[in-house]
């Protein structure tokens, strides 16, 4: 039986996530703020928080001085190539360890996730005499590339994380029903893990979305996405605060509203399997 | 006629091609602050006279260094025009990755670069990248409050009256510090203050064998020194504190005084942003009586790196950038008051310009500091808030860490000493100095 829930208790839990959510949310809400303020209220002490004139300044300054549409642009085809050519290598990746297991399965899952332990600058130097030689660099499919090799073991252990809780047997009762291998994964596997496959995605997307390292030293003027539309605004000699934050405002912007629209589907995903 | 039409035709086009195969898009590297950005608007001139296409990629600083090392140290070739500082250009030059700059035209006239700008950006009396705009390190004042304290500023003052005037115009209850200084970790933040600083003091980074110098009295002074002044009279938390922290504090009138870069005086003289605008004074920075003032020498300059398929026209761009016509035009456009400071001699012969209050103090600074002779006693090293070797950002970040602790209360000047002392011998043996 389910143990009766007071509305006393209703409340505190209530206010209790109200005020974590509030505190993760403040930072950014903070950024919004100060990005309709003045330079000099932006430094303001005590600062201010609503109490001020609001202005549109920034906004106008950073679009005349930037062109945040190649900024935006770039940082879509960089975000979605890489989850998009991700998921299609991962899916077959992620079928084959959770339901083709080897006695070694185990450990090549704990080596992919080993490599996102490396530090990235580590291998700035490789990559960036490889990215020459290819004549790759500051290009959309260069970064395209990196970003997918390192959000690939993510993405596959997430898959394989789904995948392990989709039963064997209905895969077997395709098989005996004549299906091949690739009508197995296309149309029953992979319809069966949409919301795990759809928040691999979103949560792809944010993270090569926010990349900063990869995409601020391998890109120039051509392929620079957002995060180097962000860079631009930030200096230590010169209190730029509120322009900063106005092209900061405009960059998680994109993001933010996704993530916003789709936090059904990311929470359903996240959660796949989680309760039996 | 079928010929003739046709041989037009055929140089028309050859025409068409050569101009289009003339007209070059160069790629420019640059850092985010006001004359950089003032310069991106004004790139429109640039193209009208010489028909090239600019893109510009503008960075935070740090970013930048690291951005454009990786690019040149690999022949990458992302760039065309880079934007860098006194610690990289003689270094990049001796390492042969930079085109010379020995061949300008005579219209730029480059004897007219302020000899201690040209200095510091050459190496073996060649010219690497030319000076947008320099910079030293000057007081910057509160003279209502300075008078409030019955003091008067002296042109050329000492620590000692500096230390002084701090606590006297220091005025807790109304959150008033006598002395906002950087105290933040990092060698171009509060390492560059406390070298140049130290300089005054007497001591030196490196002795002739390139021993490190944290051993001696000097350096112990110079750090009780500093410590003691800001527990007097500085802000809370001096030790998180760089430029935009203490230019946001002089700015809303929490400062007496404020000891930083010379470019720091267009900010907080402007009424828009500076609650004390109408009443900042300005002095050279303190000395101790051994020859050696406090204050540092920067320039931030465009420099080509060896190798660029553009050359030619990167050229030209360096030249109309920082060229005497370039300080015409932003006069023009924004005022005198906003043109490129501390770069050329003719710029300060200029009589509008000297009518602008910190024009003659900061030409003043900048000629105050010689990289070549930076030290009291002999040192090996060119640069007067660095040493112009590969290995010094490295060491002196960690230094100036050590030193932050200090400031924060977590060690004492003794123990950071040892500390520096250590790190830096160990660094530099390893580097093969020993």
């Amino acid at each position: 039986m389910a143990r009766a829930v007071t509305t006393q208790r209703k409340i505190i839990n209530t206010a209790a996530a109200w005020a974590v959510g509030l505190a993760i949310f403040f930072p950014i809400l903070w950024t919004i703020l100060t990005s309709f303020k003045t330079e000099a209220q932006a430094i303001a002490d005590p600062p201010l928080f609503l109490g001020f004139d609001w202005t549109l300044e920034n906004y106008s300054v950073v679009m005349e001085r930037s062109d945040y549409a190649k900024y935006l642009w770039n940082s879509i085809i960089i975000a979605g190539g890489s989850t998009l050519l991700g998921i299609i290598i991962a899916v077959p990746a992620a079928w084959s360890m959770a339901f083709v297991p080897s006695k070694r399965t185990k450990d090549i899952l704990m080596w992919m996730l080993s490599t996102k332990m490396l530090p990235a600058v580590g291998v700035l130097y490789p990559i960036y005499l490889l990215f020459i030689k290819l004549g790759i660099l500051d290009s959309k499919i260069g970064l395209v590339i990196v970003l997918m090799l390192i959000n690939l073991p993510i993405i596959v252990w997430m898959l394989y994380t789904y995948f392990k809780e989709i039963p064997g047997e209905i895969l077997e009762a395709a098989r005996m029903d004549g299906a091949t291998l690739k009508e197995e994964v296309i149309y029953i596997l992979t319809p069966m893990a949409i919301p795990g496959i759809a928040s691999t995605i979103l949560l792809n997307v944010i993270l090569a979305w926010n990349e900063a390292f990869w995409t601020l030293n391998l890109t120039a003027a051509k392929a620079a996405p957002l995060t180097a539309f962000i860079a631009s605004y930030s200096s230590p000699e010169g209190l730029f605060y509120a322009k900063l934050s106005a092209a900061s405002t405009m960059a998680i912007a994109p993001i933010l509203i996704l993530g916003w629209f789709s936090q059904k589907q990311l929470v359903s995903g996240l959660t796949f399997g989680a309760v039996k | 006629m079928k010929r003739t039409y046709g041989a037009l035709l055929g140089a028309c086009a050859t025409i068409a091609f050569a101009s289009v195969a003339a007209a070059e898009t160069i790629t420019i590297a640059t850092v985010n602050n006001g004359d950089m950005i003032r310069m991106q608007g004004l790139t429109d001139d640039f193209t009208a006279k010489t028909g090239h296409e600019v893109e510009w990629v503008t960075l935070e600083e740090n970013v930048l260094r690291q951005r454009v090392t990786t690019d040149i140290s690999t022949k990458g070739g992302a760039f065309d025009i880079m934007t860098i500082g006194m610690y990289e250009t003689p270094i990049w030059g001796a390492n042969g990755w930079l085109v010379a700059l020995d061949d300008l035209s005579p219209e730029y006239d480059a004897a007219d670069i302020l000899p201690a700008m040209a200095g510091g950006l050459s190496h073996e009396g060649t010219l690497y990248a030319a000076p947008f705009y320099g910079e030293s390190s000057m007081i910057m004042y509160r003279t209502d409050l300075m008078e409030k304290a019955g003091l008067e500023m002296p042109e050329a003052p000492t620590w000692t009256f500096i230390r002084e005037a701090a606590a006297a115009m220091t005025d807790r209850a109304n959150d008033v510090n006598g002395i906002c200084l950087r105290g933040k970790a990092g060698w171009g933040e509060g390492g560059a203050f406390i070298t140049a600083m130290s300089n005054s003091f007497g001591a030196r980074w490196f002795d002739m064998d390139w021993n490190a110098q944290f051993d001696t009295q000097p350096w112990k002074d110079t750090l009780e020194f500093f410590v003691g002044m800001m527990s007097e009279s500085g802000p809370a938390g001096y030790a998180t504190n760089g430029f935009n922290e203490n230019l946001s504090l002089f700015q809303q009138g929490k400062c007496g005084m404020w000891i930083d870069a010379t470019v720091a005086a267009s900010f907080v003289t402007n009424p828009n942003d500076s609650t004390v605008a109408d009443s900042v004074g300005f002095a050279l920075a303190p000395d101790n009586g051994l020859g050696k003032r406090s204050n540092w020498l920067w320039a931030w300059a465009l420099a080509i790196p060896a190798g660029s398929q553009k050359e030619a026209a990167a050229k030209q761009f360096i030249e109309w950038a920082t060229s005497k016509d370039y300080i015409e035009l932003v006069a023009a456009n924004e005022g005198w008051a906003n043109v490129p400071p501390g770069a050329r001699t003719s710029l300060y012969e200029n009589p509008n310009y000297m009518e602008v209050p910190f024009a003659k103090m900061t030409l003043d600074s900048i000629l105050s500091a010689d990289p070549n002779n930076s030290t009291v006693e002999e040192s090996p090293y060119v640069g007067v808030q660095f040493a112009a070797i590969p290995e010094f950002a490295g060491i002196a970040t960690e230094v100036s860490q050590e030193f932050s602790a200090v400031y924060a209360g977590q060690q004492t000047v003794d123990e950071a000493l040892a500390k520096a002392q250590a790190i830096t011998n160990d660094a530099m043996e390893a580097a093969g100095y020993k």
